[in-house]
């Protein structure tokens, strides 16, 4: 059984999911999606997922909102003829009703015999098993058994390093590279994996947003190439020399 | 209708609340990305606020304005320097003998190695992402006048 904040805020992403493909008003629409991220990033909240969440908020209510207004501004505010077309609206309903037909087989959220809990090597354990450690490189006299506590860890990590300054620890486990969990030593179990156990995929990533960037700014072109275009312009010897 | 983004800046409102807004919106993305270690948070997200806040005074005070602060020549080269700053970490240490992007050898003891190792590619995040964005918003924000 959800609690009912969980219906709530379901209830009104649904009803601000209706509500942005209803409006025919472009601007409204832009804000609406804006609160969907903020209502997503609520969700997440709940489900013990803050990084997720901060992400959602930043991005999605963020600027990708000031972006959607920005192509608003080269555009309409209103949306145009809005006749239904029969293919997209299949297309995207049969979308729907497979990602529906592929929750069913997921285990419901939090189950404890879970893929990714059960087992000797499940992601669950392995993490609980860097947290320990993490913890004990902070506190190098508190049982590491006594930190299980497991996947709602950002808060209580980030409690516990508030006086985690300290050096206890950092001499025995710089040895530990290979067998299990290598200590990192951050309260911050995300950035740990992120930045440090998956340092390759993080790298890809931002990989990934440069390149969407140049993507964006040859498509678009960039405020200083314009500004040089009228010179190109304005010079004939230029021109001829292009052609 | 919306106003044009272009002639935000003649409305007082939108102008006094964004300079309230906007230093405490930057000052949030600098804890955001330094606390990334401690607290949720880091280099995208701040790389994210940061951008936001870069996109907000554009919008109220003009594209001139805000590439008076941040010309568009920073945010591209900006755009590619914190790719390279992550790179390079990993390219350090294996000048130290150790693996690409291994953050043990970085330091004396290999937990404040990963504690600069993270900082600094979280740091590269921020500013591949800050960027970006921004390169990105004046991208867009460019063609208005058009």
């Amino acid at each position: 059984m959800p609690f009912p904040i969980e219906i709530l805020l379901f209830g009104f992403l649904i009803a601000v999911g209706i509500a942005v493909i209803l409006l025919e008003d472009l601007f409204a629409a832009a804000m609406l999606t804006g609160m969907f991220s903020l209502l997503s990033a609520s969700l997440f909240t709940l489900m013990d997922a803050v990084d997720v969440a901060f992400t959602e908020a930043a991005v999605g209510a963020g600027i990708s909102t000031v972006l959607i207004l920005g192509t608003l501004a080269l555009t309409h505010n209103q949306e145009k003829d809005p006749a239904a077309q029969p293919l997209p609206v299949l297309i995207v309903l049969l979308t729907g009703a497979a990602l529906i037909y592929g929750t069913l087989d997921m285990p419901a959220w939090g189950d404890p015999s879970a893929t990714i809990h059960a087992g000797e090597h499940s992601i669950s354990r392995q993490i609980i098993a860097i947290e320990a450690e993490a913890y004990s490189a902070h506190h190098a006299s508190a049982d590491p058994l006594e930190t299980g506590d497991g996947l709602a860890s950002a808060d209580a990590g980030g409690a516990h390093g508030a006086d985690g300054n300290s050096e206890h620890g950092d001499s025995d486990h710089g040895d530990s590279g290979g067998h299990g969990p290598k200590a990192v030593g951050l309260p911050n179990i995300v950035t740990s994996i992120l930045a440090s156990y998956r340092g390759y995929d993080t790298l890809g990533e931002t990989g990934v947003i440069f390149t969407a960037g140049v993507g964006v700014m040859l498509l678009l072109g960039t405020a200083r190439r314009r500004e040089e275009d009228p010179v190109v312009e304005a010079n004939p010897m230029a021109q001829e020399e292009e052609e | 209708m919306m106003d044009h983004p272009m002639r935000m800046h003649e409305k007082i409102v939108l102008r006094v609340a964004a300079k309230f807004y906007i230093p405490m919106i930057l000052l949030f993305a600098l804890y955001v990305q330094f606390h990334g270690d401690f607290g949720p948070g880091g280099g995208f997200q701040a790389g994210v606020i940061f951008a936001a806040a870069y996109a907000l005074y554009g919008l109220i005070f003009g594209l001139d304005a805000v590439q008076k602060v941040l010309p568009p020549s920073v945010a591209e080269a900006g755009s590619a320097l914190g790719f390279l700053l992550y790179a390079s970490v990993g390219i350090v240490s294996m000048i130290r003998g150790a693996n690409f992007l291994d953050y043990d050898v970085l330091a004396e003891h290999a937990s404040h190695g990963q504690h600069y190792g993270i900082l600094l590619v979280e740091l590269g995040v921020g500013i591949t992402v800050a960027s970006t964005m921004a390169a990105m918003f004046y991208a867009l924000a460019g063609r208005w006048k058009e």
